[in-house]
């Protein structure tokens, strides 16, 4: 059985002010996806194809107006406040903007032990030593972690948002653009930490980018999204070898590729 | 432009702003004059009005005729009124009760103010909608009036007067932190809360109350002030408090009854009413001010905003231990290539740091060069300073920056302005950013093509739809009718570019030009570029971090790294044999050459800010082939034969900046995209 589920799923902005505009714009139309436990889902577009919205549909941030979303068996589509307290230790989330993600206002600490706030099991003490812990495996010296976030660079920000995601050890992580703001170097190192924490704690991404570089290094599979609908998926080394959509084939010749002869043949 | 580039202003001294942004907001209140006065002026009159009891000398009822219409001096410090009683003690016991009315109207409009606009804003939907709208009536009611029933309906009671003013003010401050609390709604890490699981209390608790707790500040100082003014009012006019009881209005209606023969009088009662009143606004205005992260960094004058020039001579370059320029050759012969863009001896300083040390550039006509390299490595600042438009504060210092033959560092400022459009343009990032939002882009592109060319409109018109010809911009008419707003990433940057080229430049400074673009629409504009340059011989200073940008259209690649340029050479070259070990660690941290999910090889550490910059070489703490001598020697950039420089003369030369540079191939094994063939293939299927 997948972990997560997701069938036919529309989201349509502007739908709920009934009465003003009853037709608003379709952000994702009838799309059906499958994560498998452990895998790695790129889901990939351009501005406008709707992967972010897919994303927040999954985390319960935007409102689904058709279709249904299942997490472990479990209908999840329209959650109320509590079951998504409860899921909130199950799927997480990285943003792409390391510098917008963490409250400039409190530690990291505090930033990472919010994560565990809303479990009831999970004592002070024990949030506070897991936190450390997940920031030393991202890491980030525990010694540090009652800097702010201003004290730390974009590459070491992004691990913040890592270790916050991970703290409650969740099954799925969404990545939304997680690596696209940080340079190549960074983009490394945190790359090789998604793919080392992902063996070690058998974890599931979801990953948003426009990237196919780094969905071609890191991804299990592929979803190709283009306004709102689901154009091709399959392995990534088959689609990129064979795209069957003729969008997924523009989108292979249009990444540059870093190999000047390539390039210019 | 200026905006544009004055938005890289905070990357300068990075190392300084992480440090002390935490500074308190009241903290950094104090740390202006003004804002301590107006604090010690009030902690001064609500010490003396708490402390009334004990520190007036007088009690505020205690009748001395003999001192009747006393001046200020001896036994009554600031006089006596008609009956004797001393006015600063009356003073003192009057602030009791017109600063617990002040007191009374910030609590309740605070309280309120602040809950509404953040249930309003967070909530947003039909609460906000039905919150908004009572807003609107509470403004909509005349506070003189309204006050003056409460006044007569409770007999004189100040408290409900004071507390009915609170209140109806409170609409005013809901719609301020509704705004405030909306902008901080739909932030990452207002989100990333939202998905920890926090109940909305809670996120709005932690998050959203810390952000908009300025604007409530600054607008709880300026109510206190006209509350103050309101409480002196009703008292002046008899409706609140009853004599003999003393309160500040009161204080100046006894006075202006004795106006004509003791006007002394008036001015302790009226000074002290209205100085807490302009202690009360200057403290609103300095919190404002203060919590504007921008105002310490924000230009005080025009006159800041032109970059300061000096022209250095080779001997000063010697003279600063970081550019140690033994082993730069500097060839008459070299000079003479026909190059319409030279650079030499660049350096950026702030407050005496160099921020970008001794750069070489050398453009020729035609020619595409790619300045690359990590955040804060001085890429952009290289391009704002060939354009003589550095942020403000920073220095600009070369011994030679000539545009297409022009002396670039003795031009005046009026003569620069000239240039920059005409032999050197400028396409940046943001390309809706870039444009002027209140313009449609017929507008904004006639505007530069009249300043070019003059001519009349007939004139212009045809020019403007050459223009758009030029960058490939289908739909004229609809294009030439929008606003910036209205058109897609790929269409804005077209008309940015469009307007770069009015002014016919020889050279194109392009920062990041496709970086906040789809992968389809960046390929169209690199096709545009490399159209440009061969059909016009246009030259094109291109600012990336993107390796594949680098190979899809660059010529030569100017690798920086902390401020100087670590390697230069013709694109093929450089990819085939990086010889820094910077280049190759840059390569090789792309995911494009790797297998999948194998170890990206990474580069251990961070950029050194500027000020921790070695003046050996930058790299060595981070590079993995470092010698002793690496961080002890200061490192020129200098010109090797590389192993297979089949280049174009002097100006395809390769130059490491590196003792034990890299011999051998390219770190990074073929790419394991799609082949050659299969590229054409995707190509064609897509057309």
């Amino acid at each position: 059985m997948p972990l997560v589920e997701i069938d036919d799923l529309s989201v349509t902005y502007g739908a709920r002010r009934a009465g003003r505009r009853s037709t608003g714009k379709a952000a994702l139309a009838d799309v059906s996806l499958d994560l498998h436990r452990g895998e790695t889902l790129g889901l990939v577009g351009e501005s406008g194809s709707g992967k972010t919205t897919l994303g927040r549909a999954v985390l319960g941030l935007v409102p689904v107006s058709a279709g249904a979303i299942r997490f472990d068996g479990e209908d999840i589509t329209r959650a109320d406040r509590r079951t998504r307290r409860r899921l909130s230790q199950r799927i997480q989330v990285v943003f792409q903007n390391p510098y917008l993600s963490l409250n400039p206002q409190r530690t990291v600490l505090q930033s990472v032990m919010e994560t565990l706030a809303s479990s009831p099991e999970v004592d002070r003490a024990e949030a506070r030593a897991r936190s450390l812990e997940m920031l030393e495996r991202v890491g980030i010296p525990p010694a540090s972690a009652d800097r702010y976030p201003g004290a730390f660079s974009g590459g070491q920000r992004q691990r913040i948002a890592i270790a916050r995601a991970l703290v409650p050890r969740p099954d799925v992580v969404v990545c939304d653009e997680a690596v696209s703001a940080l340079d190549l170097s960074i983009q490394a190192q945190v790359l090789n930490l998604l793919v080392d924490l992902q063996d070690e704690l058998g974890l599931t991404y979801l990953f948003i980018t426009h990237d196919l570089a780094v969905v071609r290094h890191l991804c299990h599979r592929v979803a190709v999204l283009r306004r709102g609908e689901l154009v091709e998926t399959g392995d990534t080394a088959a689609v990129c070898a064979a795209p069957a959509h003729p969008y997924t084939r523009t989108l292979l010749a249009s990444a540059p590729v870093a190999d000047p002869r390539l390039a210019r043949a | 432009m200026t905006e544009q580039l004055a938005s890289i202003a905070p990357l300068a001294p990075s190392a300084a702003a992480a440090a002390p942004r935490r500074r308190r907001l009241w903290a950094r209140v104090l740390r202006r004059p003004a804002g301590a006065l107006a604090l010690l002026w009030i902690a001064l009159v609500v010490g003396g009005a708490v402390l009334a009891d004990v520190v007036a000398p007088y009690g505020p009822l205690d009748q001395d005729l003999s001192s009747s219409f006393a001046g200020p001096g001896g036994a009554h410090l600031l006089g006596a009124d008609q009956l004797g009683r001393d006015v600063l003690s009356r003073i003192l016991h009057g602030g009791q009760v017109s600063l617990l009315a002040v007191a009374q109207a910030v609590t309740v409009f605070v309280v309120v103010g602040t809950l509404t606009g953040l249930v309003a804003g967070y909530r947003g939907g039909r609460t906000d909608r039905v919150l908004m709208w009572l807003c609107d009536v509470a403004l909509a009611i005349p506070l003189v009036v309204t006050l003056l029933v409460v006044l007569a309906v409770f007999s004189r009671n100040e408290t409900a007067a004071m507390l009915t003013f609170g209140f109806l003010a409170s609409a005013g401050l809901g719609r301020v932190v509704r705004a405030a609390a909306m902008t901080v709604r739909s932030d990452d890490y207002v989100l990333a809360a939202e998905v920890a699981g926090l109940r909305a209390h809670q996120v709005v608790a932690r998050h959203v109350l810390p952000r908009v707790l300025p604007p409530v500040l600054v607008q709880a100082s300026l109510l206190a002030c006209s509350a103050l003014l309101v409480e002196s009012g009703i008292n002046y006019l008899g409706l609140g408090v009853q004599p003999p009881t003393p309160s500040w209005g009161g204080l100046v209606t006894d006075a202006s009854a004795a106006i004509a023969s003791h006007p002394w009088l008036l001015v302790p009662s009226g000074g002290v009413i209205v100085l807490t009143a302009l202690a009360f606004g200057v403290l609103g205005d300095v919190v404002r001010d203060v919590s504007a992260d921008r105002s310490d960094t924000a230009p005080t004058s025009w006159r800041q905003l032109r970059t300061r020039v000096r022209r250095t001579t080779p001997a000063d370059a010697k003279a600063h231990a970081t550019a140690d320029v033994a082993g730069k050759e500097t060839d008459a012969a070299d000079a003479k290539i026909d190059a319409v863009l030279e650079l030499r001896g660049l350096r950026v300083l702030h407050e005496g740091t160099a921020l970008v040390d001794d750069v070489d550039l050398r453009v020729a006509p035609g020619e595409v060069v790619g300045l690359v390299g990590e955040s804060g490595c001085g890429k952009t600042l290289t391009l704002s300073a060939l354009l003589r438009l550095l942020p403000p504060g920073l220095v600009l210092e070369a011994e030679r920056l000539e545009i297409d033959g022009a002396d670039a560092l003795d031009l005046t400022e009026r003569r620069m302005a000239a240039l920059r459009g005409s032999a050197v343009a400028f396409v940046p990032q943001e390309p809706v950013a870039g444009l002027d939002p209140s313009f449609t882009v017929r507008a904004q592109l006639r505007e530069v093509v009249r300043l070019r060319d003059g001519g009349n409109r007939a004139a212009t018109d045809v020019r403007v739809r050459e223009l758009l010809e030029q960058v490939q911009l289908p739909d004229a008419d609809r294009v030439l009718a929008s606003y910036p707003h209205e058109l897609s990433g790929g269409m804005a940057q077209r008309v940015a570019i469009a307007r770069a080229l009015a002014g016919r430049p020889r050279v194109l400074l392009a920062d990041e030009p496709t970086t906040a673009l789809d992968v389809t629409v960046q390929a169209e504009i690199l096709a545009l570029l490399r159209d440009l340059r061969e059909r016009t011989g246009l030259a094109i200073v291109i600012v990336t971090h993107d390796w594949g940008v680098v190979a899809e259209l660059c010529d030569r690649a100017v690798v920086m790294y902390a401020g100087r340029v670590v390697e230069e050479g013709t694109v093929l070259d450089l990819f085939d044999h990086p010889a820094h070990p910077y280049t190759r660690a840059l390569m090789a941290a792309n995911p494009t050459g790797a297998a999948f999910r194998e170890r990206l090889r990474s580069i251990p550490g961070q950029v050194p800010s500027p000020r921790e910059r070695s003046s050996a070489c930058a790299f060595a703490d981070r590079c993995e082939r470092r010698e002793s001598d690496c961080t002890s020697t200061p490192v020129a950039l200098v010109l090797t034969a590389g192993p297979t420089t089949g280049s174009t003369g002097a100006v395809g030369d390769r130059r490491v900046r590196c003792l034990h540079p890299v011999t051998g191939a390219s770190p990074t094994k073929p790419a394991t995209g799609p082949s050659t063939d299969q590229k054409g293939e995707y190509a064609d299927a897509a057309r």
